[in-house]
């Protein structure tokens, strides 16, 4: 998909004047956040179940070459095939070749952000093989030509309104007269149209939450049973998954399982978790007849080893974007790719590059919620220090703030000329600062006074009033 | 060089290691033989009886509809009485699971069974589960010759057997089952851990049951199974 994060102020401005979107994110700040913290509160074992599966993934990207082996190994033995994409164009190529092995016109997919990174239905479409989103959210962005912005609620910017407008656009076969004023209706004819689409695919799609080593299984994690149909009605099954989905076994898995879904929605579990592994056995009487995992790197192994590492061991649930403010601001599309939120912020600079995606780690406020709620304790707001870092030693961020930041730094090293000078900028400021004691515009904070007054200090610096307050304390002692 | 080589090695250079590394070699197969077994919440520690009562409660919370009975016999009226109950057609889909085939199905001479795997008409689908899991009220049931998977997802209703002596106080103590029943690194083509009904919260994060699964999930804990 195209990027748009390096207009990301340009975006944010048209999100936050965007009164439909708006409306839509009322719905993440009130519904997310309350239900994972009930969820968390009812198990008193989460905090242990976060320093287990951290260890746990910490452990597989150690040795990750070794499992990824083992792995492939039982996938094989389970009669399936495993492909190895190093990048995205890899991937699709992959894709797109059992597709037409398998005489493909159309396919359905499962909810897959993998996909969605490596441009899957656009690339499959030009190619002449018809992808079928089948996820509810998924369908609804697919019939609008959007992409997701969210990860786990790919369809959380629009309204009921805007997808009533959408299903009459695109269910033109359908009565005119019909009423799908309630939430109820609309879902229940994604569910009559999707299911005739799972019937006319030869291959469908899925992604994967874990891909087991002990026994070569890949494990979807759903609530509709979309992903389940998509991969047992067609005759060959695909999984698109990144490498770092590893797990060693299914105890891990169980660990992993308890933080997800409670993080992600605040269920406990979600409805459907499947493991496949390999294709139908002889006597199935159902199941695919084709089992093909596609073993996605695209910029991962670039990860390991450096500052970045730990944030391979996210595990999609969304939970850091249900809380951030920016997120609840501006909405997913705003980030300009695939992965929105405070991971976005740190996982799209790895895999596009911080000169394009640079914004993204500088728009947040640090106020820690996305790592106090992060299951797999990720450092996110430590993370994306290391991209502004990396920024600044590249010389990506404007001139004015580099020779900005290089003064403040003078300044800042040599503190006695810092006190110096701040003890004759602050009694100025507050000469000047008028009746209402702020300001409305200052010089070289054009940034700040733009959108809200910036409060007049007091007439004293911080150095000089901790000095009186010390001096106060010595005197009433004697 | 192949992709697989290709990312191999990197990640290899990445984490700082040879291929011939034995000491991590042996560790990894360690830990694939004996896997190390984690946080295990206490909630679902349970006695036998309190244990179910858990689970059908856990269940109950995740909309699922749960009724005991009280002998495998008694399950295909108890089935009946359902349908009735939802106005639906006398008429179910169900694999030749043998825990279903030996009930008294034909004793009821109203209801239609049909054999074999599910079609896009059939409206409701019986199953077997293996197991129960209480913490969450979870069922978990595995594809096989005579289990086929999509009777647990086309059908409207669902409705699934479970022994109470089956169900299992967490997750892990089914995963050890299923590796007893299929051996170690072994598994059939699907397993699948249902709780609950199908849903989404895809339009205005309003929750609604009944998405591309079953809308409703009804199911039948046998105590003297």
């Amino acid at each position: 998909m195209q990027i748009t994060s390096p207009a990301f102020k340009e975006n944010a401005r048209r999100a936050l004047s965007d009164a439909q979107l708006q409306k839509a994110l009322g719905h993440v700040r009130s519904g997310f956040i309350d239900k994972r913290q009930y969820a968390v509160e009812a198990l008193p074992e989460f905090d242990a179940l976060r320093d287990s599966a951290r260890a746990i993934k910490d452990h597989t990207l150690a040795h990750l070459d070794l499992y990824l082996e083992a792995y492939e190994e039982k996938v094989k033995k389970a009669g399936g095939y495993v492909h190895w994409a190093e990048t995205a164009a890899d991937a699709r190529n992959v894709i797109l070749e059992i597709c037409r092995a398998a005489g493909a016109r159309t396919v359905t997919k499962g909810k897959s952000m993998i996909t969605e990174e490596i441009g899957l239905n656009e690339f499959l479409e030009k190619e002449g093989v018809r992808p079928v989103e089948t996820d509810l959210g998924e369908y609804i962005i697919q019939l609008r030509g959007e992409h997701p912005s969210h990860i786990i609620a790919p369809a959380v910017h629009l309204t009921r309104d805007q997808v009533e407008a959408d299903f009459r656009r695109a269910h033109d076969h359908l009565p005119v007269a019909r009423d799908l004023s309630e939430p109820e209706s609309l879902l229940g004819e994604a569910r009559r149209v999707l299911r005739y689409q799972y019937f006319q695919a030869d291959v469908g799609i899925t992604g994967a939450n874990f891909l087991v080593a002990e026994t070569g299984s890949s494990i979807i994690v759903t609530n509709e049973g979309n992903g389940d149909l998509t991969q047992i009605l067609p005759r060959v099954h695909v999984v698109v998954a990144s490498i770092e989905k590893i797990v060693p076994t299914l105890e891990d898995v169980s660990q992993i399982l308890r933080l997800l879904a409670r993080s992600a929605t605040g269920q406990d579990m979600s409805v459907y978790t499947t493991l496949s592994t390999g294709p139908r056995r002889p006597g199935d009487p159902d199941g695919p007849d084709e089992y093909h995992v596609v073993l996605v790197d695209n910029g991962r192994s670039s990860m390991l080893g450096t500052e970045f590492q730990d944030m391979l061991r996210c595990i999609r649930c969304g939970a850091c974007m249900n809380h951030c403010p920016v997120y609840h601001a501006v909405g997913g599309h705003a980030y300009g790719w695939v992965y929105p939120g405070p991971m976005g912020a740190v996982l799209t600079p790895s895999l596009v590059g911080v000169d394009k995606a640079g914004h993204l780690p500088n728009a947040s406020t640090f106020c820690g919620r996305c790592e106090a709620v992060c299951p797999m304790r990720i450092p996110l707001p430590k993370m994306m220090r290391h991209w502004r870092e990396r920024e600044f030693s590249r010389g990506l961020n404007p001139a004015t703030q580099r020779y900005g930041l290089r003064a403040w730094a003078m300044f800042a090293r040599r503190p006695k000329l810092y006190r110096l000078a701040s003890s004759f900028g602050i009694p100025l400021l507050s000469f000047f600062k008028g009746r209402k004691g702020s300001f409305r515009y200052l010089p070289l904070a054009g940034g700040w006074t733009r959108h809200r007054e910036m409060p007049a200090p007091e007439g004293r610096t911080f150095m000089q009033q901790w000095r009186d307050r010390d001096a106060q304390k010595q005197e009433a002692r004697a | 060089m192949s992709g697989r080589e290709a990312i191999l090695n990197k990640v290899r250079a990445a984490i700082g290691t040879a291929p011939e590394d034995a000491a991590r070699a042996k560790i990894v197969k360690k830990r694939l033989a004996n896997p190390p077994v984690g946080v295990i919440p206490a909630r679902g520690q349970l006695p036998e009886e309190e244990r179910v009562a858990l689970f059908c409660l856990m269940a109950a919370k995740v909309s699922a509809t749960v009724e005991r009975v009280r002998k495998p016999g008694d399950v295909p009226k108890t089935v009946a009485a359902y349908l009735r109950s939802r106005n639906l057609p006398a008429s179910v889909r169900m694999g030749a699971d043998e825990r279903l085939e030996t009930m008294p199905w034909k004793a009821l001479k109203s209801l239609e069974v049909k054999h074999g795997p599910a079609t896009a008409d059939d409206e409701v689908g019986v199953s077997h589960a293996i197991a129960g899991v209480a913490e969450t009220g979870t069922v978990v049931l595995h594809s096989g010759g005579a289990n086929p998977t999509t009777v647990n997802f086309l059908p409207e209703h669902h409705i699934v057997v479970v022994d109470a002596k089956e169900i299992a106080g967490d997750l892990e103590s089914v995963f050890a089952r299923l590796r007893q029943t299929f051996g170690k690194g072994k598994m059939p083509r699907t397993v699948n851990l249902i709780t609950g009904p199908s849903r989404s919260g895809d339009i205005e994060q309003k929750l609604l049951l009944g998405a591309h699964g079953p809308r409703a999930l009804h199911l039948i804990v046998v105590d003297g199974g």
